[in-house]
């Protein structure tokens, strides 16, 4: 038998949410989905989620279990259970819970519309098709795969601290334009998503990656935008300079140079900026933490040099 | 047990004492690290940014350089663990890309095989080898310290490239704890992000993070935190007085890095691995396992 902790929410009944225990015989093979439907259908028809293929398709049944977001009808309720029998089911995070599990997507959606999630073509619509070649289809294959059930913003840690950020679902989506042959507003796009709260207020953790459902693999996405910006010379933010000075570092001494990045990234000309780095600096300073001013090369520096040269870095 | 020690960049400058400490346990273990001295930087997933290509060919070279050692690589950070192991994974995943790669290291010498093994320090240790090792040279067991891991996201996610067993939920940093004789303490922040990456872009939500894995270290009732990533312990350790949420309540809480933990047990001195150039005083530990040995007598 195992135990289904639930985080139970009615505002209408009760202010603040609670944890309730249900005992299920999970049969075999059962998705957790199924396992949700028979706890609704046979001990609490109050139970609310929101659920419709359950097939992974349309992406409405993600929930957190065990503390990490999933698809519900995508996992087994056997390979969930922990070593004490229990799977713990709670809302999607970073979203306002509107009824146990069901959350308010409002700011999801908001910020998938922000990032114009539509082709804005060159020319007037052609009376065939717009076509594309496999190698042009492929660049934006996997961000089309993504079927917006939230995961990736659930738990995406920079989302935790700064409710500005557009999040990894609307980045994902933004590179399926960004790097789409027909679209004519590649350039806009990449200086909106250099903009404060867009690609480079990701903190690379990855949590994206791991509870994307789909091939979409949000944060794999963010870097294509990354690398196109710097491409089309977007970088007059501190996300972008920091990528050049780190690359920099290494093209001229194999290592990077830890004195020369932070002035660099906050811009030499921004004063207010290098004033910030003052109160780390000091501290740092004052514990000889300050990495050695002769910053040193790497043996056989020349070859990486080579390399930077041959891929015209 | 030998290896090739890539030290990353920040063990050789901001943390040096992560190099200090590292050299130190590997004495008291009997590991032999033979620094790669011509290893470029991993390039931190940052230079990818740049150029993906570039960023995999440069990380190709170092694999080659240990190859040529026949030496596994032994990582002392968990950025430079992650960066590495990706790019492995896309030299592993397409033939074509592997040859594209090779073709540009071929000048300078280098071959990429997939020979050589890349471990981080921590992994080393949670192996059964690397377990008898530690427990049977133990001198000063950290009886009394309650230790919270902190992993470093990059040797977590993605799942598919993480050498731990159970990446949502790892085990081994808190079981080495265990084996020194500390008191390992859980707590949900362990496998998040610290916030080190968006530092220099969003400094307010990079310190929200790491704000928000120390208090809650602190409320589970650590008394220090062990972190496998200097890049973690910058952003948990330099940047703790300007983390507005601890200063608030006026708290702190000493960071280090884990062969610092390993090799104290080992009988180094906190002045040995270089605990004194910390940002928060390490002090405390010094009092809690004295504190210990002095009722143990």
């Amino acid at each position: 038998m195992a135990t289904f902790r639930i985080k139970r929410f009615n505002p209408e009944k009760q202010p603040e949410p609670y944890f309730e225990e249900f005992q299920l015989d999970i049969p075999h093979g059962a998705t957790l989905l199924d396992c949700m439907n028979e706890i609704k259908w046979k001990l609490d028809g109050s139970l609310s989620y929101r659920m419709s293929c359950r097939s992974a398709i349309c992406g409405s049944c993600a929930v957190k279990a065990n503390g990490h977001a999933l698809l519900a009808c995508q996992r087994q309720g056997e390979h969930l259970l922990q070593d004490d029998d229990t799977i713990t089911l709670e809302p999607l995070g970073n979203m306002k819970p509107v009824k146990d599990l069901v959350v308010d997507f409002t700011p999801f959606w908001d910020k998938v519309n922000k990032i114009k999630p539509y082709l804005e073509p060159k020319e007037e619509p052609p009376e065939k098709e717009r076509q594309q070649s496999p190698e042009q289809f492929r660049l934006i294959d996997d961000s089309s795969t993504c079927i917006m059930c939230g995961a990736c913003y659930s738990d995406c840690n920079t989302l935790e601290v700064d409710d500005n950020f557009l999040g990894p679902a609307a980045l994902a989506k933004a590179q399926r334009f960004v790097s789409d042959s027909r679209d004519s507003k590649t350039m806009q796009r990449v200086q909106d998503l250099s903009e404060p709260g867009g690609i480079w207020d990701c903190t690379h953790c990855a949590e994206c990656v791991e509870r994307c459902p789909k091939p979409a693999r949000p944060f794999d996405r963010i870097k294509e935008i990354m690398t196109v910006a710097l491409e089309k010379g977007v970088h007059n933010n501190n996300g972008a300079r920091h990528a050049l000075s780190f690359t920099n570092s290494v093209k001229r001494s194999g290592l990077l140079n830890e004195n020369r990045i932070a002035p660099e990234s906050v811009g030499i000309f921004n004063i207010p900026g290098l004033l910030g780095l003052i109160p780390i600096g000091l501290r740092m300073l004052l514990k000889g933490k300050i990495p050695p001013i002769f910053h040193k090369s790497i043996e056989e520096v020349d070859d990486v040099k080579r390399i930077f040269k041959e891929l015209n870095q | 047990m030998k290896f090739a020690l890539f030290t990353g960049c920040v063990a050789k400058g901001a943390t040096r004492e992560l190099m200090l400490s590292t050299t130190k346990a590997a004495e008291g273990l009997g590991f032999e690290f033979v620094e790669m001295k011509a290893a470029s930087c991993c390039g931190a997933g940052v230079v990818s940014e740049k150029s993906p290509l570039l960023a995999d060919a440069l990380n190709a070279r170092s694999f080659s350089i240990a190859e040529k050692q026949n030496l596994d690589i032994v990582t002392i950070c968990s950025t430079c663990q992650g960066t590495l192991k990706k790019t492995e994974a896309y030299l592993n995943e397409s033939k074509e890309y592997k040859e594209k790669v090779n073709d540009i290291l071929e000048e300078g010498g280098h071959q990429y095989n997939g020979k050589t093994k890349i471990k981080h320090f921590a992994n080393i240790l949670a192996t059964e080898e690397g377990m008898a090792r530690l427990k049977a040279r133990i001198k000063k067991p950290l009886t009394g310290l309650k230790v919270a891991a902190f992993y470093g996201c990059y040797v977590l996610r993605p799942s598919e490239r993480s050498d731990y067993e159970n990446p949502d939920n790892p085990t081994e940093m808190e079981d080495i704890f265990a084996a020194l004789g500390a008191t390992p303490v859980y707590y949900p922040s362990r496998v998040k992000c610290c916030g080190f990456p968006i530092v220099m872009m969003n400094k307010d939500a990079s310190l929200g993070m790491s704000g928000n894995a120390l208090q809650d270290a602190i409320d589970n009732g650590a008394d220090v935190i062990a972190t496998g990533c200097p890049l973690c312990h910058l952003s948990l350790d330099s940047y703790q007085p300007e983390i507005e949420l601890l200063q608030k309540k006026n708290q702190s809480i000493p960071i280090l890095h884990l062969p610092q933990l390993v090799a104290l047990a080992l009988g180094y001195t906190p002045t040995q691995l270089g605990m004194d150039t910390h940002i928060v005083s390490t002090l405390k530990i010094n009092q809690i396992l004295s504190g210990s040995s002095a009722s143990a007598h």
